[in-house]
C-alpha cells in the first residue's frame, strides 16, 4: 500500500507500524521506549507524528499504517511537541553528564542535541534519589531513570525472570523489585539484559570507567557455551571494559550472565596464557609442543600398563560443537574408550 | 430452569406486595402503573437509570422482576437475533455515560461482527472523580438492572463471561451486588441454558484496589489480568483485542442501566427522551454550593440553569453563582455567561468542557478559580500512573506553578508556562487521564484569566479564598467585645475590653474564626 509521508509517497508493506515505514524510507524519528522485540509501549511519547484526520499526535511505534495515510513527522507542532516533552524528562533528571558513564552513549543526551534542549526550564521537584547497587554486576540508579519500561519489559518479555517493575504511582514511579527489596534478593539472574537497553545512565554495569568515545568495538562469540552468541567487546586501548550484545544475530541482543559480565578474566595476572607441566613438584611455563609431547607420552605409556578403559574424558561446554566432537572421536578412536562425558549432563 | 410464564408468574404475585409497601411508606406514588418518587426534587427529573433507586429492596430478586425485570433480556432470548439487538441498540443512540460518550451500539457491532472463540463483557464501576457516586448508587440500589444490561450485551456481541470491576471502597455495592448475582443465578436469569435458549452467561466481580487511573478501559482490563494498572497503548481496539486479547465490551454502570429500560419501552420511546444527538437521561451527582445537592438525572439538553437552579435550589446563602465544573477533573468549569448551555456531549465539548461520567460541582463567588484548578490538577498529579513523560513530569509542573500563583508567588510567564505545558499534555498523553488532565486549567484560563492575573500580578485573591494572599483585619467599628480574641485559636488577637482590639499578622493563620465570632451587628472583622 501507499502511504505519504513529509509529502513523499512511500510504498509500504501492511502490518508495519508508521515508525518501521519511515525507517525503512531512512527518515529518522526518536525514541526512548521503542524496542523491536518488545510489544510497543508508547510510554516516552517522542515518535509522536501528525496523521492527517486524527486529533491528537499519534505515536508512530504503535500505529499501523493505512491506505493512503498523510504522515507528518517533522512539521511545527510535532517538533514542538518532542521538544517540550524532552524539555520535560531533562527537567527531571540530575544534570550529571561530565561525570556520567554513560555519556557519549545516551540517547537523553542525544537527544537534547538533536532538539537543541539546553537543559530543562521546568524547575521544581525532582526524582526521589535512590541507588541498588545490591547487585554484584550492576547499579540502579533511580534519579537517573526517565521510566521508559524498557529494562522492566526485557526482563518480563525476553528474560522472563520478572525481576523488576514498576512501583508506586505518577510522579512517584519508579523501577523497584517486589517489596523493596533490592536486586539482590529479586528474581534477578544477573543476566544484563536491562542494562544493555537502558537507554541512559540509571542501570550502568558496575566496573572500569571509561569514555565511550574512547573505545572501539569488536565483534566476536561468547565462549562460554556452544550457543554461540554474538557480543561487541568495548575496548579501549588493549582492555576489554565492556560487552554489548550484538542485535543482529541469533542471540537477538540478549546475552546471559557470564557473557554479559563475565570477561574481567581475559585481563586477570592470574590467567593461564601457557601450558604448565609440573616438573620437580613445581608448575613451570612450556611451549604447546612440550605440553603435547608429553601428554603423548603419558598417554601411551598409561594405556599400554592399564588399557584403554583406565581414561575417562570429560568435556566442557565452553568448547564448540566441533571441539566436542574432536574429543570424543579421540577418546574413542585413538585411546580406544566410551568412557567420555560432557558437563552440560552434570 | 426459569422460563417466561415463571417469570410473569413472580412479577403478578410479587408486584401486589411491592406496591402494598410503597403506599406505607409514602415516599412515592403509583399512577398508572408507574412508580416514582414524591418530591419537588425529583418532579422536575426524568429517571431512568435511577428509576427503581429507592424504591425496590436492592436485596431482593422479585422486587426486580415487579418493576419488570429481566423481562427485557426474556424477550430478547425468546424473539431476538443478536444482529437485531445490536440494530436496534445502534437505532437507539445511547451513548456510553463513562464520559466519553461513543455510541453503544457501534461498539457492541465491531465485538460482534469480530470472530473469536471466547468474548468478554466488563461493566467499568471504578467510578473515581471527587464527589460523583452515580454509579454507586445504581449498583447499591438496583444492581440488577445492570447485571440484565450485562447480559444483554453478552447475547448481542456472543459473550457467555461478565467482569463486574467495582472498587473496593464501595463496601455496600460490592455486597449488594454479591446478593444480586447469587440471586440472579440461583433463579437462573445468569448462568447456563437461561430461559431455555442455551445461551450461557456468567458475572463475576472483580474488586479495584484504589487506583483512578483503572476507570480508564485498558488501565482496567490490565487490572482484571492481575497486572499493574497502567494504560495500554492503543494498536487495537478493545472491541476486538481486549481481556486476555479476546474481544471485550467495557461499559459504563449507568450505561448498562439504561440498556433494559430501552428495549422494554423501545427505541422510539426512548428517543423521544433528550436531544437528537444524545437521546436518553443523564445522571448528575449535583455537588458544592448548591441549595440541593445529591443525584440529578435529567434529559440530555437541558440548560445548566435549570439543573442549578430549578433542581438545585440555586446556590447557598444567597451568594452569586460563580461557575460549574463539570466532568470532575477532567472537565472544565463553565462561567455563568454560559449557564444556558443545554447539557449534552456536543455542546459541552464546544465550550471545552465534558459531560464525563457526570460530577457536577456548583461554585458561588467566595470560590478561588485558581485554586480549583489546582485543586483537580493535584487529584491528577496523585493519580496519573507514571507511565508517560507528559502527564507523569508535566501535571507535576503545572501543579507546581499553580501552589506558587496561588501563594502569591506566580510569576509573569507562568500564564504562558501553564499553556504550553496543557498544549503538550493534551496533545502528547498516552490515556484520556493525561489529554484531558489539563482541562481544568484551560478552562479556567479561557474563563477567569484575569483572577490568575490578580494573583500573579496583585498578590490578590479575588475571591478572598487564597489564605496567603489574604488578611484578616479589625476596623474602627470594633466594640471591644473581645469574642475575637476568645475565638482565636493562636491567640494572636489583643486589646483592651471597650477598646479596637488588633490580629497580629506574624502569628495568624488565617482561619477566619475572629470574623465568624465577630457579633453580626458590628461585623468589624474583615478580610482582604
Amino acid at each position: 500500500m501507499n502511504i505519504i509521508i513529509n509529502g513523499t509517497t512511500y510504498e509500504v508493506e501492511k502490518n508495519t507500524t508508521i515508525l518501521q515505514a519511515c525507517k525503512n524510507a531512512g527518515i529518522d524519528i526518536p525514541t526512548l521506549c521503542h524496542d523491536e522485540r518488545l510489544k510497543p509501549t508508547s510510554a516516552c511519547r517522542l515518535c509522536l507524528v501528525e496523521v492527517e484526520g486524527t486529533k491528537n499526535l499519534v505515536t508512530s511505534c504503535s500505529t499501523m499504517v493505512k491506505e493512503n495515510m498523510v504522515v507528518h513527522t517533522h512539521n511545527e507542532k510535532v517538533m514542538k511537541t518532542r521538544r517540550d516533552v524532552l524539555n520535560l524528562a531533562i527537567s527531571n533528571h540530575p544534570l550529571e553528564c561530565l561525570s556520567c558513564d554513560k555519556s557519549g552513549d545516551c540517547k537523553l543526551q542525544d537527544y537534547c542535541y538533536e532538539y537543541g534542549i539546553l537543559n530543562g526550564t521546568y524547575k521544581g521537584a525532582m526524582r526521589t534519589p535512590k541507588i541498588d547497587s545490591s547487585n554484584p554486576f550492576y547499579d540502579y540508579d533511580a534519579r537517573k531513570c526517565i521510566l521508559c519500561g524498557l529494562c522492566v519489559r526485557v526482563c518480563d518479555e525476553l528474560q522472563c525472570s520478572n525481576a523488576i517493575g514498576f512501583e508506586d504511582r505518577g510522579f512517584e514511579a519508579n523501577v523497584s523489585t517486589p517489596f523493596n527489596e533490592g536486586l539482590i534478593n529479586s528474581k534477578c539472574v544477573s543476566c544484563g539484559n536491562c542494562v544493555s537497553v537502558c537507554p541512559v545512565g540509571a542501570l550502568t554495569p558496575k566496573g572500569q570507567k571509561f569514555r565511550h568515545w574512547e573505545t572501539s568495538k569488536v565483534r566476536t562469540t561468547c565462549s562460554y557455551c556452544g550457543v554461540g552468541c554474538q557480543m561487541d567487546l568495548v575496548v579501549k586501548g588493549k582492555k576489554i571494559v565492556d560487552v554489548e550484545p550484538a542485535m543482529d544475530a541469533i542471540n537477538n541482543g540478549l546475552l546471559c550472565v557470564k557473557g554479559k559480565f563475565a570477561y574481567k578474566f581475559i585481563n586477570h595476572p592470574d590467567r593461564l596464557k601457557t601450558p604448565l607441566i609440573k616438573r620437580n613438584g613445581k608448575f613451570e611455563e612450556a611451549t604447546w609442543d612440550e605440553a603435547y609431547r608429553y601428554i603423548t607420552k603419558k598417554a601411551t605409556e598409561i594405556k599400554e600398563n592399564y588399557g584403554p578403559n583406565s581414561f575417562a574424558g570429560l568435556t566442557s561446554a565452553r568448547c564448540t560443537n566441533e571441539e566436542n566432537y574432536l574429543f570424543q572421536k579421540l577418546f574413542r578412536a585413538v585411546i580406544g574408550t566410551n568412557n567420555i562425558d560432557h558437563c552440560a549432563r552434570l | 430452569m426459569i422460563t417466561i410464564e415463571k417469570l410473569e408468574q413472580i412479577k403478578n404475585y410479587h408486584r401486589p406486595f411491592l406496591e402494598e409497601r410503597l403506599k406505607e411508606s409514602a415516599n412515592t406514588t403509583i399512577k398508572d402503573g408507574n412508580i416514582a418518587l414524591n418530591d419537588l426534587y425529583y418532579n422536575k427529573q426524568t429517571r431512568i437509570a435511577l428509576k427503581n433507586c429507592g424504591i425496590i429492596n436492592p436485596g431482593n430478586i422479585e422486587d426486580y422482576i415487579a418493576v419488570d425485570g429481566y423481562s427485557a433480556l426474556a424477550n430478547i432470548l425468546m424473539n431476538k437475533s443478536k444482529a437485531e439487538v445490536i440494530e436496534d441498540m445502534k437505532a437507539s443512540n445511547l451513548r456510553g455515560r463513562g464520559g466519553a460518550g461513543f455510541p453503544t451500539g457501534k461498539k457492541w457491532e465491531e465485538a460482534f461482527k469480530y470472530n473469536a472463540d471466547q468474548k468478554y463483557m466488563i461493566c467499568n464501576a471504578d467510578e473515581g472523580d471527587p464527589g460523583a457516586f452515580m454509579d454507586r448508587s445504581i449498583l447499591e440500589n438496583d444492581p440488577h438492572s445492570v447485571l440484565e444490561g450485562m447480559a444483554i450485551g453478552g447475547y448481542a456481541v456472543g459473550a457467555d463471561q461478565g467482569f463486574i470491576y467495582v472498587r473496593a471502597e464501595y463496601p455496600t455495592a460490592v455486597k449488594r451486588l454479591k446478593i444480586a448475582i447469587e440471586q440472579a443465578k440461583e433463579l437462573g436469569v445468569l448462568g447456563n441454558n437461561i430461559f431455555g435458549t442455551g445461551f450461557n452467561f456468567d458475572i463475576k466481580l472483580k474488586l479495584g484496589s484504589g487506583a483512578f487511573v483503572c476507570g480508564e478501559g485498558t488501565a482496567l482490563i490490565e487490572s482484571i489480568e492481575g497486572k499493574r494498572g497502567m494504560p495500554r497503548t492503543k494498536i487495537y481496539r478493545t472491541a476486538h483485542k481486549g481481556l486476555w486479547q479476546k474481544p471485550t465490551i467495557i461499559n459504563n454502570v449507568e450505561t448498562y442501566a439504561n440498556v433494559p429500560v430501552i428495549f422494554q419501552k423501545g427505541v422510539e420511546w426512548f428517543k423521544s427522551i433528550g436531544t437528537e444527538k444524545s437521546p436518553g437521561t443523564k445522571v448528575f451527582s449535583l455537588v458544592g454550593k448548591v441549595e440541593n445537592a445529591g443525584l440529578v438525572e435529567v434529559p440530555m439538553g437541558m440548560p445548566l440553569r435549570e439543573i442549578v437552579y430549578d433542581i438545585g435550589g440555586g446556590i447557598q446563602n444567597g451568594k452569586k453563582f460563580k461557575a460549574v465544573q463539570t466532568g470532575g477533573p477532567s472537565g472544565g468549569c463553565i462561567p455563568e455567561h454560559l449557564i444556558d448551555t443545554p447539557v449534552d456531549f456536543e455542546s459541552l465539548g464546544k465550550i471545552g468542557s465534558i459531560m464525563g461520567s457526570g460530577g457536577m460541582v456548583v461554585m458561588d463567588e467566595d470560590t478561588c478559580m485558581v485554586d480549583i484548578a489546582r485543586f483537580f490538577l493535584e487529584f491528577t498529579v496523585d493519580e496519573s500512573c507514571g507511565k508517560c513523560i507528559p502527564c507523569r513530569e508535566g501535571t507535576k509542573r503545572m501543579l507546581e506553578i499553580l501552589e506558587r500563583i496561588v501563594e502569591g508567588k506566580g510569576e509573569e510567564q507562568d500564564i504562558e508556562t501553564l499553556e504550553t505545558l496543557s498544549e503538550t499534555i493534551t496533545t502528547a498523553s498516552l490515556c484520556g487521564l493525561g489529554q484531558t488532565a489539563a482541562n481544568p486549567v484551560v478552562t479556567t484560563l479561557k474563563y477567569f484569566r484575569d483572577e490568575y492575573e490578580a494573583h500573579i500580578k496583585d498578590h490578590k485573591c479575588p475571591a478572598g479564598s487564597c489564605k496567603s494572599l489574604i488578611e484578616y483585619f479589625i476596623t474602627e467599628k470594633c466594640i471591644g467585645c473581645g469574642m475575637c480574641a476568645k475565638a482565636c485559636p493562636v491567640q494572636c488577637i489583643s486589646g483592651k475590653p471597650k477598646e479596637l482590639h488588633i490580629i497580629n499578622k506574624l502569628a495568624c493563620i488565617k482561619c477566619g474564626a475572629c470574623m465568624e465570632a465577630c457579633p453580626k451587628k458590628v461585623q468589624a472583622v474583615i478580610k482582604r
